[in-house]
């Protein structure tokens, strides 16, 4: 029996259950998962396109430069599943609530409090729409950076909670936070109830993928696509393993979420059309 | 439409309750219209929605909830942990520590435990015990008066130190046996779980007043003979339920309850009267317990009698090389008995000691008839009983 081997990032110590789980319930059903665990995204990546995985958990800016990488090469890589929980993700401004702050216009020449450099959701993304919205960031606005788990592509939300805690301290004039965070943050109480005002946020995106190689075996892929797509929550087996991963279900992989995150990939030079890296200062 | 109307509540202040329980009212697939003038309320329930696997719907500036799945197949297995009111006859291990009655969800990991069945465990008589056994605790510290006055001589009050070190070493093994029994026994068999965490509370209590009129008036505790100790050591390597329950509690803790009714009529002062009187008491619950409990396994099944005379015989033949009670204890309850050191004393208390075997034995004879055991048999099981008297 041919074995699929894929690659997922330990961002944190449950991602070996989830895995170990996954592959055990997948050999109940006769067939055989391995995976590889890197500390950072972006040799996952590489690895994927260099054949030595055949599938990929990936973020979505580790999608944007899979897709880079591979086109450069003449080949294509190919979003197969995701989570229910990874559609339509919205990032939000926040400001304090007693802040004169009123819409995303004001910003200029204000400290605005985001993520780790390579979080799409809570730094490429949010600072793109900006931009567009009008923001000179180049110019007087402030962008401080909060820098944890760098390598993790955002997965790590300790940056976006100390952006948070910096927002309500003052040390911040508004801080980018994902509409699950925001929340987050207000029921653990880093946010207290009627602390924070959203004077902005960006369009719908999407989040993690499962990618596919561009030499994996398609038919392979698509029984290992099949098999996660049935996964039932009421199926008591699988649905801790689900719970860890944060999803109700596996949905068909969907690109269209990306666009945002190529366009503000572009703008901040993170990657290059060939997926070379160019953001400054990036250490994985 | 159903409507949720949640004001000015904030889904990161509690909103999610009043809207969840909206949902609960309608099937999956159904929306569920969210008011609401919180200023994030639309950012909140799209997270809150994509992380509960429902649906957020906010076409034509109407925020809509559609029910999805998720809540709903969380619990499609769940099942009954059996019946608030009874215990069932078998403990499902998937329950794990659920509360009895509790709906428990599918999954998670079974419990690792060795009685699952009722009536292995079980006696109808423990609701009641426990509850007598709650109420009847007491405090080491006020229940006993350790400033009485004694005038004890010193030869008794060596008699009584050796006593009281038996005793300690006894009550160690009391209390390790119900407590290992504990650690295999299925929580669902509440009342039985916690008669016997108070019972190895009340042997603590045991253990804690008897070290501490050993040291009352001495620096040093007295012997702890090998015999005495081989006898408590095949208790505590007694592996089955019942088993443990007979001989511990029928057989040794019910001769243990003559052993300090003894010593609270023969004491020498009030101190050893309170400490033996105390315990005498939470020991004759103990022994309640074993006999009703020995009875109800009995009476299920009448060939286990055959059973419980092999544990005595096995216990008896492996003990038959051993000095049992250490001579030195004999030798104190004697003196104990006695008062004194003159000869009609010393007949006095031997010819007690001598009483106090034989209604140990009378007593091991009625507990074992009530349990089913015929009179001749009783009798000759009795016999067998180890002269550790535990
Ligand atoms: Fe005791
Ligand atoms: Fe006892």
């Amino acid at each position: 029996m041919t074995t699929l081997l894929l690659g997922a990032v330990a961002y944190d110590p449950k991602v070996v259950t989830i895995w170990e789980g996954f592959r055990a319930w997948l050999r109940r059903s006769d067939f055989d998962l391995d995976f590889v665990l890197y500390s950072h995204y972006e040799r996952q990546v590489e690895d994927l396109l260099d054949g030595r995985i055949d599938v990929a958990w990936n973020s979505p800016l580790a999608w944007v430069r899979a897709r880079r990488m591979a086109e450069a090469r003449g080949g294509a890589v190919r979003a197969v599943l995701m989570r229910d929980t990874d559609r339509d993700l919205v990032t939000a401004v926040a400001v304090r609530a007693d802040s004169d702050l009123q819409s995303l216009a004001d910003l200029a020449g204000r400290t605005i409090g985001v993520g780790a450099i390579d979080s799409p959701q809570a730094t490429l993304l949010p600072l793109s729409h900006l931009r567009a919205a009008g923001v000179d960031l180049d110019g007087p606005a402030h962008v401080r950076r909060f820098d944890v788990g760098v390598g993790l592509h955002g997965d790590h939300i300790g940056g976006e909670r100390d952006a948070a805690a910096a927002l309500v301290a003052g040390r911040l004039d508004a801080a980018c936070l994902t509409d699950g965070n925001l929340l987050l943050f207000g029921q653990e109480g880093t946010l207290p109830a009627g602390s924070v005002r959203v004077i902005g946020q960006t369009p719908a995106f999407d989040h993690c993928n499962m990618t596919a190689g561009p030499r994996a075996d398609a038919a392979l892929v698509e029984r290992f696509a099949d098999l996660l797509l049935a996964m039932s929550y009421a199926d008591e087996q699988v649905r801790p393993l689900l719970d860890l991963e944060g999803l109700t279900r596996w949905l068909p992989g969907r690109t269209e979420g990306y666009a945002a995150l190529e366009r503000a990939v572009d703008e901040s030079g993170f990657y290059d059309s060939e997926g070379r890296i160019g953001a400054r200062g990036y250490r994985p | 439409m159903t409507t949720c109307d949640l004001e000015d509540l904030g889904l990161d202040e509690g909103g999610h309750l009043p809207l969840s329980r909206a949902l609960a009212g309608v099937p999956a697939g159904t929306g569920v219209a969210v008011r609401g003038s919180h200023p994030a309320l639309a950012l909140h329930l799209g997270a809150w929605c994509r992380a509960k696997g429902h649906r957020l719907d906010s076409t034509g500036g109407v925020l809509r909830v559609v029910r999805g799945t998720a809540d709903g197949d969380r619990w499609a297995g769940a099942v009954r942990a059996g019946d608030a009111a009874r215990p069932a006859e078998h403990a499902a291990p998937a329950w794990g520590l659920a509360a009895r009655g509790a709906l428990v969800e599918a999954g998670g990991p079974p419990l690792s435990v060795d009685w699952v069945d009722r009536d292995l465990v079980w006696a109808d008589v423990a609701p009641r015990l426990y509850a007598n056994a709650s109420a009847a605790q007491w405090d080491p510290a006020t229940a006993v008066d350790w400033t009485a006055r004694s005038d004890v001589p010193p030869d008794i009050e060596d008699a009584v130190v050796q006593v009281m070190t038996y005793l300690v070493e006894n009550e160690q093994a009391a209390l390790v046996i119900p407590a290992r029994l504990l650690s295999r026994l299925h929580p669902h068999f509440r009342e039985v779980m916690q008669l016997l965490a108070v019972q190895v509370a009340d042997e603590a209590r045991h253990v804690e007043v008897f070290t501490r009129r050993a040291l009352l008036h001495r620096e040093a505790l007295g012997r702890s003979g090998a015999g005495g100790r081989a006898s408590l050591q095949t208790l505590v390597g007694e592996h089955d339920f019942t088993m443990a329950s007979f001989l511990l509690s029928v057989l040794g803790e019910g001769t243990f309850v003559d052993l300090l009714r003894f010593l609270n009529l023969h004491a020498p002062d009030a101190v050893t009267a309170d400490v033996t009187r105390l315990a005498a008491r939470d020991e004759a619950r103990h022994v309640a317990f074993g006999v009703a409990h020995t009875a109800h396994v009995a009476h299920t099944d009448p060939s286990f009698l055959g059973t419980l005379r092999a544990a005595v015989e096995r216990r008896h033949s492996a003990l038959a090389q051993t000095a049992g009670l250490n001579q030195e204890v004999f030798d104190s309850l004697v003196l104990l008995a006695a008062g004194s050191w003159a000869p009609s004393a010393i007949k006095r208390g031997w010819a007690a000691v001598q009483d106090l075997q034989r209604g140990m034995d009378e007593g091991r004879r009625r507990r074992l008839a009530y349990i089913g055991f015929p009179d001749d048999e009783a009798a000759e099981i009795s016999a067998l009983h180890t002269r550790n008297f535990m």
